[in-house]
């Protein structure tokens, strides 16, 4: 008896339960029962006319189309998972030959065990539950047809990730000939990498960050690298400060729109609400104190505790940075109410703008305000092309802040070799400075060139000053003024046009119409084809209309 | 006149970050801080404390100094960086797949190719710890209960409570049968968590056991099964030591029993796996949950984004885990070199005239000092204990802060060090006991 081995199968994720699950012999189930008695008198008909073979080939044909009929329509959670597109083919022949050999054993046909499966925790069914947002969706698209200009020319078009891929040659160039040594060692000794050292990183990388961090904000202002943690991402350290400061049940207000990822971030698991707090187009999505205020004010009303605002500087998705007299504002309203500000700022490197980054830390060193209410998240994926590395960056000047959180990395501690590595690359000064400036100077360039391309086509984009991103106002191309309007356009435009774009609604904009393009991960080249998409899709809008 | 300065209120924190669940004021963590102030060092401290209470494998470097010697190319900047591109976007929390195939196989090799592992269901964490943390995310809510045979690492109290509001209810295990789980203390857990109104979501074993450095055996995982599916809850089984086991036949994973059964009821069963004890590795922050539950693969891949392994340790580590001529060396030489060490302090104990469990796995051993006690409780455990710690200088684990229900065991580890510190403590422990006959 071949005993198929349950796991040749891919995962499946709830996106894909529509599609048709084709299993192997080991799944048969109930459905093997009732097939057999169809099957059997079938044989006996069938061998009185076609002989032996005819006889029992039929009825297992026939047996097998009948299986692949009952776990199609099969209710209840699948025993196997459904196999990845590329590897159904296997599995027909596979199933075939088992069907065959009528290999399926008994323990199959027995009920599965008492009660159904086990439970998992509610807030693993809300992940599982939860619609996917089209942020999410469209990123699954690209990485299924991802376009390449030569081996996939109609694949989606990537523009709905903030990363930078316009300098990762200079970070090659660095890695190829520095990279091993800088890991190793010269003597390589796997124990300077292999054993267990702080939890929240090491001081030398810690010494490096706020180094790098301080160029970054063009030297406006020096860091403490004893009041910082390192973790496994920016996302990490947005969570692990969250968990610092806010208990479950609490909120954080965040002005929208917002960066996407917030949602899963900050909810998860440490059960924080966020309040969003709308900004409007009308005064170029300025953050406003007096929004703040009234929403602080509601949620009271409501019984749900404020803990804190979380701002993104320079801004995700609208690109724009905040004044002097904004992030001065913002700090006297918290220390008014009494709660914490987040900034994010990992984008504070890549500002193209002409107008100047003003980091938060610097308001705090100059004022003489309450810095253990202020704590600043950043990153090295976005300002330093290193996405994978995944290291982030909790800065506080709160203590105890720091001290939890310190014990919280040990959940999210960033590897040894790749800290080991960094430590190096950021030391390297003439490789950090040539590398911002240069970074700065293509990220420049190409929003230029993106938002004037956009511009041809009628659709006009808020000024940004930093960030990966333009953010686009194409409300004269949605059908109806609303959600529904917009995710159609967004529909349009990743199956016909063939480009992922982040839709407003995805960062909680209140403002029907406006998308989110990511023009970091695209070049030089991609940039007319993707005009020309963008074209094609508006024209049908228009031609409605 | 006088000037009144009303004081700004100081922010709040959270309760979790106000709590004491982190534990680090346990002795457990108190000896380490000994130790920081006052190492060890053949040369420039020989009297000072030598660490037994860090369960860090040291004795294979060697091999992976000489393959990373002999490999460059699994440094991604080997040839030109070819991959490079990929590598340094790669965000993405299904983690690299050439990684997990190298883990799936690594785990393969461990039990000897007597369970499959597929690299489809390898979820990666940040470590074992974040691990075992995110699958109580997953299977318990805030104020449920896993059941965990006692004595277990004190990490736990940790890892599993701390920013989940999830209790522990410990199964009671105990010297008369050298410490393994019965069916009878299965079950009183299970009540006493009931009597408490407690939901239990599942039991957490860890197999080769921390502290005891014994495996589970096979009639007692299969007892263990049968219980998590009569109670329809999840079993979670901690495997971070099953590449240490002295001899590799004697070592049963949950993997295997599952895989004889044909899977039947597998959607309850979870693995947790690191590189950190097996490779001596802790340093690079790699763990991996592995599930037979789709549902808990699912979830756990989109929690992972909290604590992913940086891509290009992914890769270095995935050229090495794939070579199988090296794994099987490695894992075979690793083996003898652990059992070799536990002999040694096993001996050297015997002439000492202390007893331990008898063991077969990891990286420590679980000693017996009960008969040294000057009071049989917990109160002179710790006296005991801070004897050993400022007089012998030597930094071991109580049993209290493994919640072991008798007084007197200690977890002594022996492969964080060389042979030669291994000679000087047993030396140490030596003379305290000729001194304590007189």
């Amino acid at each position: 008896m071949t005993r198929t081995p349950f796991f040749r199968a891919r995962l499946p994720d709830p996106d894909e339960d529509s599609r048709a699950a084709v299993t192997t012999s080991s799944g048969a189930g109930g459905g093997w029962g009732t097939a057999m008695r169809v099957i059997v008198p079938l044989q006996g008909v069938v061998q009185g006319r076609g002989g032996l073979v005819l006889g029992s080939l039929i009825p297992c044909a026939l047996c097998y189309f009948l299986q692949l009929y009952l776990k199609r329509h099969r209710s209840g959670p699948a025993r196997t998972p459904p196999p990845s597109p590329s590897s159904s083919a296997d599995h027909l022949s596979e199933v075939t030959g088992a069907v065959l050999q009528r290999s399926s054993s008994r323990a199959h046909l027995s009920p599965r065990g008492s009660g159904g499966p086990a439970h998992v925790s509610s807030r693993a069914a809300l992940i599982l539950r939860g619609g996917d947002s089209p942020y999410f969706v469209g990123l699954k698209r690209v990485e299924e047809d991802p376009y390449d200009a030569v081996a996939n020319p109609n694949g989606i078009i990537q523009l709905g990730l903030a990363e930078n891929k316009l300098c990762l040659d200079l970070v090659c160039e660095w890695l190829v000939a520095n990279g091993n040594k800088a890991m190793l060692g010269d003597e390589a000794s796997i124990s300077r990498i292999a054993t267990y050292k702080p939890l929240d990183g090491l001081m030398e990388l810690k010494m490096a960050v706020t180094d790098f961090m301080s160029q970054a904000t063009e030297r406006s202002v020096s860091f403490d690298p004893s009041q910082i943690v390192l973790t496994t991402g920016s996302t990490a350290a947005i969570e692990t400060l969250s968990f610092c400061i806010a208990d479950g049940g609490n909120a954080f207000l965040v002005p929208t729109p917002y960066y996407p990822g917030f949602d899963r971030d900050i909810k998860w698991r440490s059960g924080v609400e966020i309040i969003p707090v709308p900004c409007r187009s009308s005064d170029n999505f300025a953050l406003s104190i007096n929004a703040l205020d009234r929403a602080f004010y509601q949620a009271k009303k409501r019984g749900v505790k404020v803990r804190g605002i979380i701002i993104s500087n320079p801004s995700n998705p609208v690109g724009t940075v905040l004044s002097r007299e904004t992030l001065y504002s913002l700090i006297d309203f918290v220390t008014e109410k009494n709660i914490h500000l987040i900034c994010n700022e990992i984008f504070a490197g890549s500002t193209q703008g002409a107008e100047e980054f003003v980091s938060v830390a610097e308001i705090v060193d100059s004022e003489d305000c309450d810095r253990t209410r202020v704590h600043i998240v950043y990153g090295l994926s976005k300002d330093l092309c290193l996405t994978g590395f995944n290291v982030g960056v909790i800065y506080s000047l709160n203590e105890n802040v720091v001290a939890a959180a310190k014990k919280l990395s040990r959940f999210s501690s960033v590897s040894t070799p790749t800290q080991r590595l960094l430590i190096s690359m950021l030391s390297d000064a003439r490789f950090t400075q040539n590398f911002i400036r240069v970074n700065r100077e293509r990220l420049r360039k190409m929003y230029v060139e993106f938002v004037a391309g956009l511009k041809k086509l009628g659709i006009e984009c808020t000024k940004g000053n930093g960030g990966f991103s333009c953010w686009a106002d194409m409300s004269g191309l949605i059908r109806s003024y609303n959600e529904k309007g917009e995710i159609e356009l967004w529909d349009k435009l990743l199956n016909m046009g063939k480009i992922n774009v982040t839709p407003g609604s995805s960062c909680q904009c209140i403002e029907p119409g406006w998308f989110r393009f990511c023009f970091a991960t695209l070049s030089e080249n991609d940039v007319p084809v993707v005009m020309e998409r963008i074209r094609n899709v508006s024209e049908t809008c228009k031609s409605r209309s | 006149m006088a000037i009144e300065i009303n004081p700004v209120p100081s922010v709040q924190l959270s309760k979790v970050a106000d709590s004491e669940k982190h534990g680090e004021n346990s002795p457990y963590f108190a000896g380490w801080k000994a130790y920081d102030e006052d190492p060890y060092n053949e040369m420039t401290n020989p009297s000072g404390v030598i660490q037994m209470g860090l369960a860090e494998n040291q004795v294979s470097f060697d091999m992976l100094e000489d393959y990373l010697e002999k490999h460059p190319e699994a440094s991604i900047w080997g040839k030109g960086a070819p991959g490079f591109k990929e590598n340094a976007l790669f965000q993405d929390y299904h983690g690299l797949l050439s990684f997990r195939k190298a883990m799936a196989s690594f785990m393969e090799q461990i039990r000897g190719g007597r369970a499959r592992f597929d690299p489809e269901r390898v979820v990666l964490t940040a470590g074992a710890t974040a691990a075992n943390e995110l699958l109580t995310f997953i299977l318990a809510d805030p104020g449920d209960a896993l059941l965990v045979p006692t004595p277990y690492y004190p990490g736990f109290d940790r890892d599993l409570r701390w920013r989940t509001g999830v209790r522990i209810v410990p199964i009671h295990c105990n010297s008369s049968n050298n410490f393994q789980i019965t069916p009878q203390a299965l079950e009183a857990a299970y009540e006493n968590a009931e009597s408490m109104n407690l939901r239990v979501r599942g039991v957490l074993i860890t197999n080769p056991s921390n502290p005891l450095g014994a495996t589970v055996q096979r009639a007692v995982l299969e007892e263990i099964l049968g219980f998590v599916t009569r109670k329809n809850i999840h079993l979670i089984s901690d495997e971070i030591y099953s590449g240490s086991v002295f001899s590799s036949s004697e070592f049963v994973s949950v993997a295997e029993i599952l895989e004889s059964r044909d899977y039947k009821e597998c959607e309850r069963v979870h693995i947790v796996y690191s590189l950190s004890k097996d490779l001596g590795l802790p340093g690079f922050r790699v763990g991996t949950i592995y599930s037979y539950n789709d549902k808990v693969v699912t979830t756990a891949r989109r929690m992972s984004s909290f604590t992913l392994i940086s891509s290009q340790t992914q890769h270095l580590l995935a050229s090495m885990l794939s070579n199988k001529e090296f794994t099987s060396r490695y894992i075979e030489t690793n083996r003898a070199r652990l059992k070799k060490r536990y002999d040694m302090i096993i001996q050297g104990l015997k002439r000492a005239g202390i007893k331990c469990l008898r063991g077969n796995a990891g990286l420590f051993c679980w000693m017996n000092l009960s008969p040294l006690l000057q009071k049989p409780d917990r109160e002179g455990e710790l006296d005991l204990w801070k004897t050993m710690l400022h007089e012998l200088k030597l930094n071991i684990s109580p049993g209290s802060s493994c919640h072991c229900s008798e007084p007197g065991w200690f977890r002594v580890c022996f492969a964080n060090m060389s042979e030669q510190t291994l000679e000087v403590a047993l030396a140490r422990i030596h003379n305290y006991m000729d001194q304590r006959k007189r």
